[in-house]
């Protein structure tokens, strides 16, 4: 950075001295601009490198002995069989949409509610410290809630229905549901924000109370906003793995009521991949299993995504 | 809800007694007193920060949004004290209806737009699609908007250009037979073409309401209002028929005003 200061010898040479040279505040721009280059893009190599991977291992499987109809419709699971193993995955895709489902039934009006009176209601500090309350029960780790579902949910579902086990879909969908609503409140909060002030200020000014503001107002035009929130929770609920293998039982199962136990994908695939040989059948239809909650996170994670860009066109 | 009072002051649509408010700490208006005629436009002129768009904002009281605002004295409107305690805010907003500085359509089609308020003050069953139809087409023509919008009544309200933005904006207020129109600058957003045609429809809504915009603009004073009201720093220096105020200022303040010498 000798940018002309040893040099006070007159206009003729301040500028013309430094023309050809690079500073270094130049080389430091370029070096931060590739880094954050490398940064932003890493994501892409990341995300393609672990479908890569998790499909070259699965692949083997799924072109050689997997059976679509037995895979999806059977929920005979039992890939450890020395003379006849079966890969029907339907108890555990059944296990994973149903915990999932009541997680979402619980999650969605709790999350909606408490952003809706964070964002529209709360004053000052009570937002305040909502806000930073709802963040915080976000950052609890799963297997802490796991831990509580194992040992505070169990007895007292034990107790309060008189069923043999507590480990079952209501369990595992309770806890499901308190781990996603605080991300849901915040993602769904941030959209109730996003609505524009001017809408609420028209809105009362013609008379409207506070409720028909947020119901006939801010809810309709932060729609998509809330709906990818809600779609966001639906991805973390299917990933989720530690939790709902400490709270559902962990049992292969097709459920007939809340009150029995099942098995999830993740906590299948977190269980058993430990115990399989490397490059067994075994192991490789776990991977297949990999494959198929890739997928379907993708998909959910790409509505979400669509229908924020929905409310960014529009706003 | 004095109705002797109602009588007697019926020439005058918005009274105010010693009216001053607060946001926070700062007093934004000192004992405003003033008499607004029915059934004409009054502006409000003075210099940025001068207490206009406040004065107007707290006669539907649209202010209490900001929850430090503090309000001493009276305003009535029709001879009835909208901060009586036992005034029903709802009922004073639909009397005194605000249009806004920036045009503010609802993210909702043109239609619900107009039937907004209309379907929130009525109280009995739901009207029938035909009388919706029938109060959607009266108010557009009103503000001069349903040819232009006939076709598209279910397009989006913020699709619409700017000029037929506002004139929506004005539109969505008349269902519900306001008496008072308040207009915050409603054209300073407009190009010159379209400060004309909403200035032209507010020309034309005056008698059968009392309108009470607040401009920046002199000239728009001047050519479009009947009587003028001078504010700075939040008090009320002169208030007379537009065309005296422009030509006979009687306070020094209003001359120096009017003629550039601030502001």
């Amino acid at each position: 950075m000798r940018n002309g200061g040893d040099k006070p010898g007159g206009p003729k040479a301040g500028p013309g001295a430094n023309w050809d040279r690079l500073g270094a505040s130049w080389f430091i721009d370029k070096g931060v601009q590739v880094l954050v280059f490398v940064g932003g893009t890493s994501a892409i190599i990341f995300v393609v490198g672990i479908f890569v991977f998790i499909t070259r291992e699965g692949w083997p499987f799924i072109r050689d002995t997997l059976d679509f109809a037995e895979f999806f419709g059977s929920p005979r699971w039992n890939p450890t069989s020395d003379h006849n193993p079966t890969y029907g995955a339907l108890a555990l895709i059944v296990g994973t949409a149903s915990v999932t489902g009541l997680a979402m039934l619980i999650a969605i009006p709790f999350s909606l509610g408490a952003a809706i009176y964070i964002a529209e209601f709360a004053q000052g500090r009570t937002r305040e410290v909502l806000k930073v309350l709802v963040e915080m029960l976000a950052a609890i780790p799963s297997v802490v809630w796991g831990f509580i579902g194992l040992t505070v949910m169990n007895p007292l579902i034990i107790d309060m229905f008189n069923v043999p086990v507590g480990l079952t879909v209501l369990n595992s969908g309770l806890i499901l549901g308190l781990m996603a609503a605080p991300i849901m409140t915040t993602i769904a909060e941030d959209a109730l924000k996003a609505v524009p002030d001017g809408y609420r200020e028209a809105a009362e000014a013609m008379g409207a109370t506070k409720l028909q503001v947020v119901f006939k107002v801010v809810l309709p035009a932060a729609k998509n906003g809330l709906v990818a929130a809600v779609l966001l929770g639906v991805g973390r609920g299917f990933g989720e793995t530690m939790a709902v293998l400490m709270a559902s039982g962990h049992s292969v199962n097709l459920p007939t009521s809340v009150f029995d136990s099942v098995r999830a994908l993740t906590a299948t695939i977190a269980a058993e991949l430990g115990e399989t040989a490397h490059g067994s059948d075994h192991y490789r239809v776990l991977f297949t299993l990999g494959i198929f909650l890739f997928i379907v996170t993708f998909i959910i994670n790409l509505l979400a995504d669509i229908f924020v860009r929905g409310v960014r066109k529009k706003g | 809800m004095d109705s002797p009072a109602a009588t007697v002051t019926s020439d005058f649509a918005i009274q105010t007694d010693k009216l001053s408010l607060w946001y926070g700490s700062f007093q934004a208006l000192f004992d405003v007193d003033l008499q607004i005629k029915q059934g004409i436009i009054t502006s409000l002129i003075g210099p940025s920060g001068c207490g206009k768009s406040t004065f107007l904002r707290s006669i539907n009281r649209i202010n209490e949004r900001l929850g430090y605002v503090r309000t001493t004295g009276r305003i009535e409107v029709l001879g009835h004290d909208i901060y009586a305690p036992d005034v029903e805010l709802v009922q004073v907003r639909k009397q005194v209806g605000m249009v806004f500085q920036r045009p503010n359509p609802l993210p909702i089609s043109i239609r619900d737009n107009v039937l907004f308020g209309y379907g929130i003050h009525n109280k009995g069953p739901k009207p029938s699609k035909e009388d919706q139809d029938r109060v959607v087409e009266d108010a557009l023509k009103t503000v001069l908007l349903w040819d232009q919008v006939k076709d598209r009544l279910r397009h989006k309200g913020t699709s619409l250009s700017l000029e037929e933005q506002q004139k929506l904006c004005i539109a969505r207020l008349l269902p519900v037979k306001p008496t008072v129109l308040l207009m915050d600058e409603p054209c300073s957003a407009l190009d010159p073409k379209g400060t004309e045609a909403v200035e032209e429809l507010i020309w034309q809504l005056r008698g059968e309401y009392t309108i009470v915009i607040v401009t920046h603009n002199m000239a728009q004073a001047r050519r479009a209002s009947e009587e003028c009201i001078f504010m700075l720093l939040g008090e009320v220096i002169e208030h007379e028929p537009t065309e005296d105020m422009f030509v006979t200022p009687k306070q020094q303040q209003t001359a120096d005003y009017i003629e550039g010498r601030y502001g």
